[in-house]
């Protein structure tokens, strides 16, 4: 039997004109929130209009209406069933310091491979100094290799430390330069992974190469007053965007998961997200720390002080990871729980 | 579910509908537009930067260099969460993120597919990125992959019309109610949604392949009920498939009781209460 699209459409049709302005006006008006009544409404409307179109197709088999109304269902869909969080779920402190932290402890796991790839990487980077001097310029970035590490400590030691102005300038550009690697870190973790462990070996090749050069000219106290301040949190920060990287490469090959592709990288969608917006506030932190205190120099800050600034803050960042929001419900877990 | 360039869905309630993605060419249009935006904010911040280094050229620094890398990265993902998956580059060519089951999108999945653009553009100008949107079933890049998302293309449909085929004039076939019963019952609805569609595609198509075309489906027709030779007298192979169209689509009050006024029954029950009037008896 088919149907009688004459009575159907004079009876449907004002139905489907008001979903429709409903959900132009919706999507027009951003943050727009639909009081009880017009929910319940939005709500009715969608029903009808799905109802309509499982009718059109099972008994008018018509085209022109059914995609007409398939665009109407879908729009109406989408703005129904929302996967969108709760806005209660949970205020940024909690995020930060009982979300960010679990997250971490939940994939510590590769947060150790990533610092063992590291270390691998820094032992070579090392090895490759020691070996071949000449190897500098090939495994060190950013300038290190065109100056020795005696001179550096000579210029700097001597020399005028940098305004605030010119600190400030440094603190942006160091944090977003920090930022974008950590980024590239995490999406090449695309490549099963591949791509990040090799980020990860690399960096650690030049942190091996840069701290062989300094230890084997004996400025190993200026090395640790320069790199421990704002490195106890930038290398770690590092490391936790390998440690996401490696979660979403493995996440890609599914080993030992029976659930399909999409299913898997659903799950750890959020925590990916988690890791990595974590990895940019630690990045504001230690940008923040290179730029007005790691610069400064002996005489006017001595070493030791810089560097056990470094390890009280390496100390504080561990207890952070390890220790903070244990015993509290991840604001996730109380969003699935409900 | 997926379909050639389209997303198919099936919902709870089992209702299953498609929604058309975004191919790989209108997506790179709307990225050159998000781009041109950014370019735009981009000289905007500079401008205003280069008054700002008149006071402290360290600080105008400072900020440029956060602020490009602001523009450069929280561009679309602030532009796709306040706009429900729309960027003004997608609004401008019709297109949509959505979650790859049709629901709104989550914040992690909107920070995901954006941060993911670096892996993308490698080696350069979008070539893994375009690749992946090429090859994928669902036109999805890397970062669409990652986020669990889609691009849809929102096309303008208007409502349709189709008074166009019903002609209002006289419908010799009507004169045989007998048989346009036996019509409305030997012909299903995917028959009858072929005959739509063919008087619908019919103005583009070349006149001989009209004519052959009509006439197969007027045989089609008539191999399932003989209407009598004085109602098929005057009219081409069209006009019979358009009468019968008529016939099956636009039944005239009276005539036929259909199929929806018994489903109608169970719609009035879900349609909320009218206002009830007391009899006045």
């Amino acid at each position: 039997m088919i149907l009688n699209l004459d009575r159907f459409l004079a009876r449907e049709r004002p139905l489907w004109n008001e979903l429709d302005q409903m959900l132009s006006r919706v999507e027009s008006t951003p943050g727009l929130r639909l009081d009880f009544d017009e929910a319940v409404r939005l709500h009715y409307l969608y029903e009808r209009a799905a109802s309509d179109l499982g009718k059109l197709n099972t008994f008018a088999g018509e085209s022109l209406s059914r995609t007409y109304l398939e665009s109407l269902v879908a729009r109406a869909y989408g703005e129904i069933h929302s996967g969108r969080s709760p806005r209660s779920q949970g205020s940024v402190s909690d995020w930060f310091f009982i979300e960010f932290p679990a997250t971490f402890r939940r994939h510590a796991g590769y947060f150790w491979v990533a610092f063992l790839i590291s270390i691998a990487g820094s032992v070579f980077g090392a090895a490759s100094l020691i070996v071949d001097p000449d190897s500098r310029s090939a495994t060190m970035a950013y300038g290190h290799d065109r100056t020795t590490p005696s001179e550096r400590v000579r210029r700097e030691e001597n020399g005028q430390s940098l305004d605030a102005g010119s600190e400030a300038a440094l603190a942006s550009e160091l944090m977003t330069h920090n930022t974008q690697v950590s980024i590239q870190t995490l999406g090449l973790g695309m490549t099963w992974g591949i791509g990040t462990v090799i980020s990860l070996f690399y960096n650690g090749v030049i942190l091996g190469a840069v701290c062989a050069d300094y230890i084997r000219e004996g400025q190993t106290l200026f090395l640790a007053g320069w790199i421990l301040p704002h490195g106890s949190i930038e290398l770690p920060a590092l490391l936790i965007a390998g440690q996401a990287g490696l979660l979403l490469g493995t996440t890609l090959i599914g080993r030992g998961s029976s659930l399909p592709i999409r299913q898997r990288l659903r799950l750890s969608g959020r925590d990916l997200a988690t890791l990595i917006l974590g990895v940019a506030v630690l990045l504001i932190w230690a940008a923040l720390v290179e730029a007005f205190f790691s610069q400064h120099h002996e005489p006017k800050i001595a070493y030791p002080v810089k560097a056990g600034f470094g390890l009280l803050q390496l100390l504080l960042l561990a207890s952070f990871l390890f220790w903070s929001g244990r015993g509290s419900r991840e604001p996730s877990q109380m969003k699935e729980n409900r | 579910m997926t379909g050639q360039n389209s997303l198919r869905l099936r919902t709870a309630e089992g209702i299953t509908f498609s929604l058309p993605l975004a191919g790989p060419i209108r997506r790179m249009l709307a990225w050159v537009v998000d781009l041109a935006v950014s370019m735009a904010l981009g000289f905007g911040l500079g401008f205003g930067l280069l008054f700002l280094s008149q006071i402290s050229e360290a600080l105008s620094t400072a900020i440029g260099f956060v602020g490009f890398f602001l523009v450069q990265v929280g561009y679309p993902i602030i532009s796709e969460w306040f706009w429900r998956g729309k960027t003004i580059g997608k609004h401008l060519l019709r297109l949509r993120v959505v979650d790859d089951s049709g629901c709104k999108l989550r914040f992690t999945q909107i920070v995901i597919r954006n941060l993911l653009r670096v892996v993308d553009m490698l080696p350069g100008c979008y070539l893994a990125g375009g690749a992946d949107c090429l090859w994928s079933p669902r036109s999805q890049r890397l970062g669409d992959i990652a986020a669990g998302t889609v691009v849809l293309h929102l096309a303008k449909l208007k409502e349709p019309d189709l008074e166009q085929f019903n002609s209002g004039k006289y419908n010799s076939l009507r004169n045989h109610p007998l048989h346009c019963h036996r019509l409305r019952n030997r012909l299903g609805p995917a028959a009858s949604g072929i005959l739509l569609e063919s008087l619908s595609r019919a103005p583009r198509l070349e006149p001989s392949a009209r004519i052959r075309l009509f006439s197969e489906l007027s045989a089609y027709i008539r191999s399932h009920v003989e209407f009598p030779s004085e109602a098929m007298e005057g009219i081409t192979d069209e006009q019979f498939v358009r009468n019968t169209v008529d016939v099956l689509y636009h039944q005239r009050a009276g005539k036929f009781e259909p199929f929806t006024d018994r489903q109608s029954a169970g719609d009035a029950a879900r349609t909320p209460p009218a206002p009830q009037r007391t009899a006045p008896f």
